[in-house]
């Protein structure tokens, strides 16, 4: 049976162990918080450019159409941007997407030619490059609070390498913020953006008559890289919010089991020392019996 | 005075949200006012400045690309980035505008890093600009 003294410092150290991821718990919900928000606030950016940008591509016609909205006939390469976190204590936050990434990627491709990788987060990255996969572009130690601006460059690159012809679909891996205690790993294709016409024949709202100044090819020339890009930003913000609620709810429960273990080793650090005592009681009355 | 609504958005959240009587903006075609019952219209915007009239006052916002959507009660502006004159970070504008500066400097015409120079510096002006005018 461990001493005395023993389990004191190991009583010591749970708590002291407790007290830093009851610490972390509470920033993670501070920063789930204010991520939540962030992404809040964005939603109806996207929104509107959403709105017009399938006015103008269901009002079919002349110069409605554009390449990013036109599925390639011959997939050649496909992109995967996977966001994750910098920092591990997230739980599962990075290894079930990456898991999945990673097995998705095997089923889908024999060769390291038909595909390529987008990552954000240090996790991601050095997933990847151990593995020996081929990253075309990455981008870590974004901040907690992203701005559109830190990403502006790594999503305009990824949207120019679809429309230069290096790759012919891009998907997107995230966590998806379902809720503070649950995430789900998704997989969302960005590019090509289909869907804009088929939402039409389901869609009967009808469609405002907008004038086109100049012209409605010009205007989706511009809008949909924008929408593309804002889309990246969304998914971050997005994965931003789950990688919050997952560290918090792994350093909940990391709480959780270190009170689990103080409770037991309180009891057990009790137990000892009643055992003590009544060791030293019977040593004493033994001592006196013998005098007699 | 007749009004209408309108938002000024950006990925970072809203800059703008109210009554105005009218709205002045800078499109890649030329200048162009809004007043209320407008046609429904879309329209992509400059590197420019933004004019919100609203109870005879006028609100000035630095706008980098974006697009304007018209309704008939109601204005949108989606903007890359759009910030109020008191919002403007004066030193990094300066800083932004030597850096474009002497970066065309020394690229190559018609080289990508040119144009890209070339709109930061736009950017930082107008910044600049609107910061100026708006202090007064």
């Amino acid at each position: 049976m461990a001493s005395l003294r023993d389990i004191k410092s190991r009583i010591t150290s749970t708590k002291k162990t407790k007290q830093i991821t009851k610490a972390m718990e509470m920033v993670s919900a501070a920063k789930l918080n204010r991520a939540q928000n962030k992404a809040q606030s964005f939603l109806p950016y996207t929104e509107k450019i959403r709105e017009v940008v399938s006015s103008i591509a269901s009002g079919g016609g002349e110069g409605t159409s554009h390449p990013m909205l036109e599925a390639r006939d011959e997939i050649k390469k496909t992109a995967y941007l996977v966001i994750t976190s910098d920092r591990g204590l997230a739980g599962a936050y990075n290894s079930g997407l990456l898991r999945q990434t990673l097995k998705l990627i095997e089923e889908r491709h024999s060769s390291q030619d038909e595909y390529g990788l987008i990552v954000m987060g240090r996790m991601g990255r050095d997933f990847f490059k151990k593995r020996g996969m081929p990253i075309y572009q990455e981008i870590v130690g974004l901040p907690d609070q992203p701005e559109y601006a830190d990403i502006k460059n790594i999503a305009s690159t990824t949207v120019n390498m679809f429309t230069d012809g290096i790759f012919d679909e891009i998907y997107v891996h995230y966590n998806h913020f379902v809720s503070a205690i649950s995430q789900q790993v998704t997989e969302t294709k960005l590019l090509p953006l289909t869907g804009f016409k088929e939402d039409k024949e389901g869609d009967s709202t009808p469609t405002l008559d907008y004038l086109y100044e100049p012209n409605p090819a010009v205007i989706l020339e511009r809008m949909l890289p924008h929408y593309a890009e804002s889309l990246i930003y969304g998914s971050l913000l997005d994965a931003k919010a789950s990688e919050f609620g997952a560290r918090m709810t792994a350093m909940r429960s990391a709480t959780d089991n270190a009170s689990d273990m103080i409770d037991e080793l309180t009891l057990k650090y009790n137990r000892a020392r009643q055992a003590a005592i009544t060791q030293e009681i019977n040593e004493i009355v033994g001592g006196a019996a013998a005098l007699e | 005075m007749k009004t209408m609504q309108a938002n000024v958005v950006t990925p970072d959240g809203s800059v703008f949200d109210g009554q105005v009587e009218m709205v002045s903006v800078k499109t890649t075609e030329g200048e162009l006012g809004i007043l209320p019952n407008h046609l429904p219209l879309v329209a992509p915007l400059a590197i420019g400045a933004v004019r919100i009239k609203a109870d005879s006052n006028v609100q000035l916002i630095a706008v980098s690309g974006g697009f304007m959507e018209v309704r008939r009660d109601e204005v949108n502006i989606l903007a890359e980035s759009a910030e109020l004159p008191s919002d403007i970070d004066v030193a990094r504008a300066r800083a932004a505008k030597e850096r474009a500066e002497r970066r065309l400097a020394q690229a190559k015409k018609d080289n990508l890093d040119f144009k890209r120079a070339e709109m930061a510096l736009k950017r930082a002006i107008n910044r600049l600009e609107i910061s100026n005018m708006g202090g007064k």
